[in-house]
């Protein structure tokens, strides 16, 4: 791997991998991949987010969706563990929580296929460093 | 839908990226912050927009990062350490964890920032081995960040040299006060020091060394990007940014939240956190871990900052903030925080090893029933003398759940002391069985199983427990299938 050696170096860098689209955001934007994130810090695992992230990305094959599943750290959420956020082609993020393998399961054939909402969806309650404080 | 009472800037990439991917955090403007300084900014100009952005430590005591980093930087050395106090502690605090688990390479730029203000080259952190995950994620991190050359040698050209190494702690409470991280980070006993010599001018193998907490660190990046005067407008006059706080207890929404400072206990606990579960009463909320202080119903509207936590009798701590229902005895939740002081108390000085000991015995009597109303004024007299005495922030903080619950729930001592009643029915020594008449329908199940013969009663008729003679042993209560027996 080359070292980068200046930040127009570490810019040019970042084009390069918002071009590939290396993160779900990307994909959302270039608007052709089912984004999938699965919290897995050490509270989420231990709620069974592995066993998840599995059945998800198992389950998605099988039945053709093109998606991406990754993971992610603590979205905040520990009463609704295990959480996972899906981002819909075109589409804000939704977060689900409590997700079993059967929720998932719902989540997949009831949102991701037929985009109709399912219960459990945990309202995004905060504001990034992007948006202005005082509004 | 409701108002966004929460700001997430030590937690902005927390539950976004891939924490095992240099590469999204990249996406996400990582290493630009170290980029800008380091092509940009002498060292000297750097610290000035820390200490301009107000930031205070995050780890508990609040004292000003960007002064910590000068005083470090100032002090001639052929060798400097960075370090990073990952040994969270407090019962029921995990925002350290939490970041280190999604978001490594926030801290190991913060670091090496860090670093370049203050001359160092070698930067360590000191993890507690129980978190494993936080370790892997960590190594993963510093390897990536190493093979682009964010970390080593001549970064982003400038000639500044940096890396970074894990020490891992085996999990003594102790060991987060900077000295005792510093002695055991050496090999040594993780005993306290007194200050000074501050880690500033002699820390680890006598060098100058700063430490700071994950979450300060997670919020360096951002500073620079943004710049002092957008940190310093959010928050409070005294407390600026934001305060990472993990909820806990009675709670509808346990979970992690990072609210401005300044923002009230009510919004926190009722708002974000949904109120107290199954509708019941809120009573208390514990601040600051094992040597914060309980607050009540009357603080809730206080705004929260380091000044107005500590003038209530509590203090910000790393972050835990543990809920409390009408269910809950405060001598029992006073004990509780004791039992673990005890425990995690060094040894090496006496106010700390012994008040404390001296402390959780009265609080245990109490809770037996065999306290006596002198005994609440020996309470309050010890706590004050292990504060003032101590020799660390352990044992100079570590009365404060008695001071705190003697202050705002003395009617719940008095009852125990004089009335030998637990009213939240936590005690069972304080509790009595009773049998409910109405409930009771004379099967005799319980009196058979009573071990002491304390329940009488004729066959069909309502029984009656004899408080000279029950042992409290609870098997009638067992055996009832009418729930006739209660324990009040």
């Amino acid at each position: 791997m080359t070292k980068i050696k200046s930040v127009e170096a570490l810019k040019k860098y970042q084009d390069e991998l918002k071009k590939a689209g290396e993160s779900l955001e990307e994909l959302r934007d270039a608007g052709n991949l089912v984004g999938i994130k699965v919290a897995m810090a050490t509270c989420s695992n231990a709620a069974g987010a592995g066993k998840v992230m599995e059945f998800i990305s198992a389950a998605l094959d099988k039945r053709g969706v093109d998606a991406l599943v990754t993971k992610t750290g603590c979205m905040g959420y520990c009463y609704a563990e295990p959480t996972i956020e899906v981002t819909l082609p075109g589409k804000e993020p939704v977060v689900f929580g409590d997700v079993d393998i059967q929720r998932a399961d719902q989540i997949i054939e009831q949102y991701i296929k037929k985009g109709e909402t399912v219960e459990g969806v945990i309202p995004v309650n905060y504001k990034t460093v992007d948006e202005p404080y005082n509004e | 839908m409701s108002v966004k009472k929460q700001i997430r800037i030590a937690l902005r990439n927390c539950g976004v990226i891939n924490p095992e991917r240099i590469e999204e955090y990249i996406s996400r403007d990582g290493y630009f912050a170290l980029g800008k300084v380091l092509s940009e900014m002498t060292p000297e100009e750097a610290v000035k927009v820390i200490k301009d952005s107000g930031i205070r430590g995050r780890g508990g005591a609040g004292f000003p990062t960007g002064l910590k980093w000068e005083l470090a930087s100032k002090n001639k050395a052929d060798q400097k350490y960075v370090v990073c106090n990952a040994d969270e502690g407090d019962p029921g605090a995990f925002m350290d964890r939490s970041i280190l688990e999604g978001d490594p390479h926030s801290v190991l730029e913060a670091m090496a920032l860090c670093a370049y203000c203050m001359g160092a080259t070698q930067g360590f952190i000191y993890i507690r081995a129980e978190y494993p995950l936080a370790i892997e994620r960590l190594k993963i991190a510093i390897e990536q960040a190493g093979e682009l050359g964010l970390l080593g040698k001549n970064i982003f050209g400038s000639g500044f040299d940096f890396d970074i190494g894990l020490k891992y702690g085996a999990g003594a409470f102790v060991c987060g006060e900077e000295t005792a991280l510093i002695h055991s980070m050496e090999g040594e006993r993780g005993e306290p020091t007194l200050k000074p010599p501050f880690p500033a001018e002699s820390g680890y193998l006598g060098k100058p060394t700063n430490v700071n907490n994950v979450e300060t660190y997670a919020n360096i990046p951002v500073i620079f990007l943004k710049g002092a005067s957008w940190f310093n407008g959010i928050g409070t006059e005294t407390s600026k940014g934001t305060k990472v706080f993990a909820l806990a207890g009675k709670v509808n929404n346990v979970g992690l939240v990072e609210v401005p400072m300044g923002t009230t206990l009510r919004e926190v606990i009722f708002e974000i956190g949904g109120g107290i579960k199954d509708g019941k009463k809120f009573k208390a909320v514990q601040t600051g871990g094992p040597s914060g202080g309980c607050l009540t119903e009357k603080h809730l509207d206080t705004p929260i900052d380091y000044e107005n936590l500590v003038a209530n009798g509590s203090m910000m701590g790393s972050g835990g903030m543990i809920i409390m229902d009408e269910d809950d005895c405060m001598v029992s939740v006073a004990k509780f925080f004791l039992d673990f002081s005890v425990e995690e108390s060094c040894g090496k000085c006496s106010p700390c090893r012994i008040g404390n000991k001296r402390l959780h015995e009265l609080l245990k009597r109490i809770c037996e029933g065999k306290g006596e109303l002198p005994d609440l004024d020996r309470l309050k007299n010890l706590s004050e003398v292990i504060k003032d005495t101590s020799l660390c922030g352990l044992g100079q903080s570590s009365p404060n759940p008695v001071l705190s619950t003697l202050d705002n729930f003395h009617h719940e001592y008095l009852s125990h002391v004089v009335d030998k009643k637990c009213t939240s029915g936590v005690c069972t020594d304080l509790l009595e069985y009773f049998i409910v008449e109405e409930n009771c329908i004379g099967c005799t199940a319980c009196a058979r199983a009573c071990p002491v013969g304390a329940i009488s009663g004729e066959r069909k008729e309502p029984h009656l427990i004899n408080p000279d003679t029950c042992i409290k042993c609870g098997a009638c209560m067992e055996k009832c299938k009418f729930d006739a027996v209660i324990l009040k």
